[in-house]
């Protein structure tokens, strides 16, 4: 008898705290099926952050470190930077990366930081329960925007890897989704190109990830479409998918 | 007798903490302790660390907290402002029981204050700074000598009870040149045992996490009741002090950092004019030499706290001396320099019993 599928090494055998049709499942899955097929699992060290993955260090079966909010890529730059033959990824949510943890991640981008960074986007603060995120859309509910959110009131969401694809020091970027079938197969690849790009010296890399949160969305949890259908219609058109930065091929100094 | 050479206050930590095994430095430029990193820039790759000059305050002592969890000795420092921005950093590596070492280089406050050196910040220092509850080890040099040899102390204090550290200076003593002889044995990194915390390589080990939560009901009130366990010790074991001049004193100037220099100076005249007086002078400020002073109080009836802020570290001596004698303040707020004539009128008046006690009720 042939074993065809299991769960991770690099995934523990713990029960996970997340909602039901919560992306952050399929991406930590997908995250350590990436260390298993690149043997890494052994040599690299995550950093937690705070919102709905802070309990990630108890997940993934590698080192792990919790910080402050938002500051996972000035954590990930300390340890990579200490200790340069480990693999560091940080993992963030886009309240802690694209709010308050926006310059930590601009500027290890710019220091072309050789870390890996998986971005979820939710458009949501999750852990504390649905206020608006700087990348929740126009006319997008929470519980702090309760009409939906308003360009005049608070600004438009930030397209984080648009922006950060402009950084010289950064080497790969992408957007992906884990809302779709294809979209997990194509998230994976992109996870393991990232890691691949750290592993390879080339620098900084990051995948966001389009990732459902029917919790404080407020769609039926006894129905994942409705909040599939969210990503799809809602977020796809504001958040494009696709490679948007791609030196890997180059020779960056 | 080793060699005596000039250095400047700032570039002598950065040296000291070298010397003392430090690999790893994050900051932010701020006067008046700009030195540090630009020193730590070259330095530290002479001897295969890495330095880093980081975005924000904010980032420098994450950086730094990420580093630590390595295991790697490694430092920030930073000015008054800057210190408060590291707070919350710090709050963290306390929580999550990393030995890093932070340089405070006091300028005037609060608010972007001024430039020059003041001791305003010894609350924040010796109460926590940062949110919760916790301590940091806190030691106050009041020469260049002390800065280039007080790194060495903090991180052995800080791997042994996994607490951070803090050399407390000011803009005076970061920016003046003085000799200068590095005491303690150059530590070799690579003999140096890793940490069994350090985060690293977990092949054939069970995974490490390096966190300051935990969500259980009554958890973190276990971490805090075991650190309070090494708290404790460092209470019983590392507070340090020096004294002088106290076998015959009347009144005891209780002094740390640079006010300690000028209290030194205020000491001798008083004394020329025939006042029997004494210098008492913390050099761990947590933990404060607060059994010593009782001691000194079942004597001495008179102490008067001299500093460079508005009245701050008074209230330790008032929380060790406990009502046993009287406690008086000679105090100047925002970086304004204490003079010894000045320090000196007031041990008059207080020798008069012209001078009020500090919170005196009436």
């Amino acid at each position: 008898m042939q074993l065809l599928n299991k769960r991770p090494e690099s995934l523990l055998d713990v029960k996970m705290h997340y909602c039901p049709g919560c992306g952050h499942g399929i991406i930590h899955r997908l995250v350590a099926e990436v260390m298993d097929e690149l043997g890494i699992r052994g040599r690299t060290i995550g950093v937690a952050p705070v919102g709905c993955a802070v309990f990630a260090d108890t997940y993934f079966n590698c080192d792990m470190i919790q910080g402050p909010h938002g500051r996972g890529p000035a954590e990930a730059t300390g340890i990579k930077r200490a200790k340069p033959d480990t693999i560091v990824f940080s993992y963030q949510g886009d309240g802690d990366l694209a709010s308050i943890g926006m310059g930590e991640i601009v500027h290890a981008a710019i220091r072309g930081e050789n870390i890996t960074v998986i971005f979820v986007n939710n458009a949501i603060y999750g852990m504390t329960g649905g206020q608006m995120a700087p990348t929740t859309l126009i006319g997008q509910k929470a519980t702090t925007c309760v009409d939906g959110r308003t360009a005049k009131q608070a600004g438009y969401p930030i397209r984080m890897s648009e922006m950060l694809a402009t950084i010289d020091g950064a080497t790969y970027i992408e957007r992906t989704t884990v809302h779709t079938n294809p979209g997990v197969i194509k998230t994976k690849a992109a996870i393991k190109k990232a890691f691949q790009t750290q592993i390879d010296g080339k620098g900084f890399s990051l995948v966001e990830i389009l990732s459902m949160c029917p919790t404080n969305w407020g769609t039926r949890l006894d129905n994942p479409s409705e909040a599939t259908k969210f990503v799809q219609e809602g977020m796809l058109p504001v958040f494009p998918l696709g490679v948007y930065k791609d030196a890997c091929a180059a020779d960056k100094k | 007798m080793a060699e005596k050479k000039l250095w400047k206050g700032n570039e002598a930590l950065a040296e000291g903490a070298i010397r003392a095994g430090c690999r790893f430095f994050a900051g932010y430029p701020i006067t008046p302790q700009n030195e540090v990193p630009e020193y730590m820039s070259w330095r530290l790759p002479q001897v295969g660390g890495a330095f880093l000059q980081s975005e924000s305050e904010v980032a420098a002592i994450n950086t730094v907290y990420g580093a630590a969890a390595t295991g790697v000795r490694c430092m920030t420092s930073s000015s008054s402002p800057g210190i408060s921005l590291k707070q919350e950093g710090i709050s963290y590596a306390a929580g999550a029981d990393l030995p890093i070492l932070i340089g405070n280089v006091m300028r005037g406050g609060p608010g972007l204050g001024n430039i020059a050196g003041g001791q305003g910040d010894y609350w924040q220092a010796t109460r926590g700074g940062g949110h919760g509850d916790y301590r940091c080890f806190v030691m106050a040099p009041n020469c260049v000598n002390e800065m280039a040899n007080f790194p060495h102390k903090c991180y052995e204090v800080s791997f042994k009870y996994r607490i951070p550290s803090m050399v407390l200076a000011d803009g005076i003593i970061g920016q003046m040149m003085e000799p200068v002889e590095f005491k303690n044995p150059e530590v070799d990194v690579k003999t140096l045992k890793e940490p069994e915390w350090a985060l690293g390589k977990c092949e054939g080990r069970n995974k490490r996490i390096v966190k300051s939560y935990d969500l259980k009901e009554g958890g973190v009130e276990i971490m805090i009741n075991e650190r309070v366990k090494r708290y404790d010790r460092i209470e019983a074991d590392e507070v340090m002090y020096e004294e002088k001049q106290l076998e015959d004193a009347d009144i005891v100037m209780v002094a740390y950092g640079t006010s300690s220099r000028i209290a030194a100076a205020a000491m001798k005249i008083a004394r020329e004019k025939g006042l029997k007086v004494g210098l008492f002078r913390p050099i761990t400020l947590w933990p404060f030499p607060r059994v010593r002073l009782a001691e000194l109080a079942k004597r001495v009836k008179k102490f008067v706290a001299v500093e460079m802020s508005l009245g701050q570290m008074v209230q330790d001596v008032q929380l060790a001396i406990n009502g046993r004698a009287d406690v008086y303040l000679h105090a100047k707020p925002g970086a304004s320099i204490i003079t010894a004539e000045e320090v000196a009128k007031t041990l008059e008046s207080i020798s008069k019993k012209e001078a009020k006690e500090y919170a005196a009720v009436k």
